[in-house]
């Protein structure tokens, strides 16, 4: 079984990947409503915007958060001033990381659960006396929450593989910013560590499948009836 | 007067104009398809904007573009019964009912849930999903639903052109029934005069 200080990095991932998709859940639906749903100019740019991180080189979107969250850099300035608060080499920053990487599937996947919500239900709640709020909370919410669901699960295995842009943007600092897939590529370059990496590669696989298979069944539950008449 | 509605509204290819001044009970709007039946029943119903025009129904100005009224959706008391039904499908048959019951001011209704399952024979689909009801069943529960909102007029689009010649005959008796017995007035698309002839409705052409 795993050692002490390899159960101290799966509870660092776990830790960092809950923060990125819980900060990160609240920001992906409002975008995946504004795409499925809203006729804005410059959707298209917005689309590709959210989109990015999924094509660009991890290692530019690394570095591309260190400028802007750095010491120096325009966001990270006003962080340490205004509130105090570094993301630089620090837990919360590898948190950032894997919210950023995390976003477009977790956007991608509630768009398409919105999409799949017909508007016209909607509508038929809003004869009925509900105001768009309620037609929104009573409707929409409870049909699109398989997507939701399973787009938050979906994040949050991405989060826990997240590698390039962390290592880039907080370094691999054991017991702050070392999550499992840094702890594996550190323990790859010690000679003799192949243990180490077997054990951590092998719980990696295990929490991604547990992740997966949670998304389905959830996903399932909150479908059932689900079905547009 | 039940029903007074002078509207245009204007769309990609045609223009939509409807002049409706009734005190009939059953009003019918009656023309071809494509016509904009729907999208008259949607104007009323506040669902869709028309780009000029009054609509008054039995006294209450719900939309007056001189004006400057338009009021939401919901606040305009319609009891709407589409022709797609747009039953919730995560919800059970009661629920549905009960989904406009509950946010009705109670001076406004005018049946339990009970009377309308009686009334309309649904008692015994409560429990049920409504994607496992028949047609005939699901277009009782979608009127059922229109109903306990406590509406102050109904709008039926097309309410039995999905049925065969039986389940017809039954929807066309409740309709009459809540012409006759609840005495709300009723806007009714069809394009078959048959139906017109059955409840004694006062006709409007829409479209050419």
């Amino acid at each position: 079984m795993l050692a002490a200080d390899e159960w101290q990095i799966v509870a660092l991932s776990l830790k960092v990947s809950a923060v990125a998709v819980g900060l990160t859940l609240p920001l992906a639906f409002a975008l995946a409503w504004v795409l499925a749903r809203s006729r804005m100019p410059g959707k298209v740019l917005l689309d590709a915007l959210v989109h990015l991180p999924l094509v660009v080189p991890p290692v530019v979107t690394g570095w591309l958060l260190l400028l802007a969250f750095g010491a120096n850099g325009p966001i990270g300035g006003w962080l340490e001033r205004a509130l105090g608060v570094t993301v630089m080499f620090r837990w919360t920053g590898a948190a950032l990381a894997a919210a950023v990487m995390a976003l477009p599937l977790m956007v991608r996947a509630i768009r398409l659960s919105l999409e799949a919500v017909d508007p016209r239900l909607e509508a038929a709640a809003r004869t009925l006396g509900a105001g768009p709020w309620r037609a929104f909370a009573t409707i929409t919410l409870p049909l699109a929450l398989p997507g939701v669901l399973a787009g938050a699960v979906l994040g949050f295995a991405r989060s826990l593989g997240e590698f390039g842009a962390t290592i880039t943007f907080v370094s691999s600092i054991p017991g702050e910013t070392q999550t499992l897939p840094l702890a594996i590529y550190a323990a790859l370059q010690v000679p003799g560590g192949e243990s180490v990496v077997t054990r951590l590669a092998a719980i990696s696989v295990l929490l991604s499948l547990v992740a997966l298979v949670a998304s389905e069944v959830l996903a399932r539950r909150a479908g059932r009836g689900a079905h547009v008449l | 007067m039940s029903f007074d509605i002078a509207v245009t509204l204007r769309r990609a290819r045609r223009t939509i104009a409807a002049r409706i001044t009734s005190e009939a009970p059953v009003v019918a709007l009656f023309g071809p398809s494509g016509a904009g039946k729907t999208t008259v029943l949607d104007m009323v119903a506040g669902l869709v904007r028309p780009d000029a025009g009054r609509i008054a129904v039995g006294g209450e100005v719900l939309f007056d573009s001189a004006g400057g009224v338009n009021l939401a959706p919901e606040r305009r008391a319609c009891g709407y019964v589409f022709q797609d039904l747009r039953l919730f499908p995560h919800r059970s048959v009661g629920q549905n009912l009960r989904y406009g019951e509950a946010l009705a001011p109670v001076e406004r209704r005018f049946m339990g849930l009970d009377e309308a399952a009686g009334f309309l024979g649904i008692g015994h689909l409560l429990d049920r999903r409504p994607r496992s009801l028949s047609g005939g069943e699901a277009q009782r529960v979608a009127i059922g639903r229109a109903l306990l909102a406590g509406p102050r007029f109904l709008l039926l689009d097309e309410p039995v052109s999905s049925l065969d010649r039986a389940r017809r005959e039954e929807i066309l008796g409740v309709i009459a029934r809540i012409r006759d017995e609840l005495g709300l007035p009723i806007l009714y698309v069809t394009h078959d005069e048959r139906e017109l002839a059955r409840l004694g409705a006062e006709v409007v052409q829409i479209g050419d």
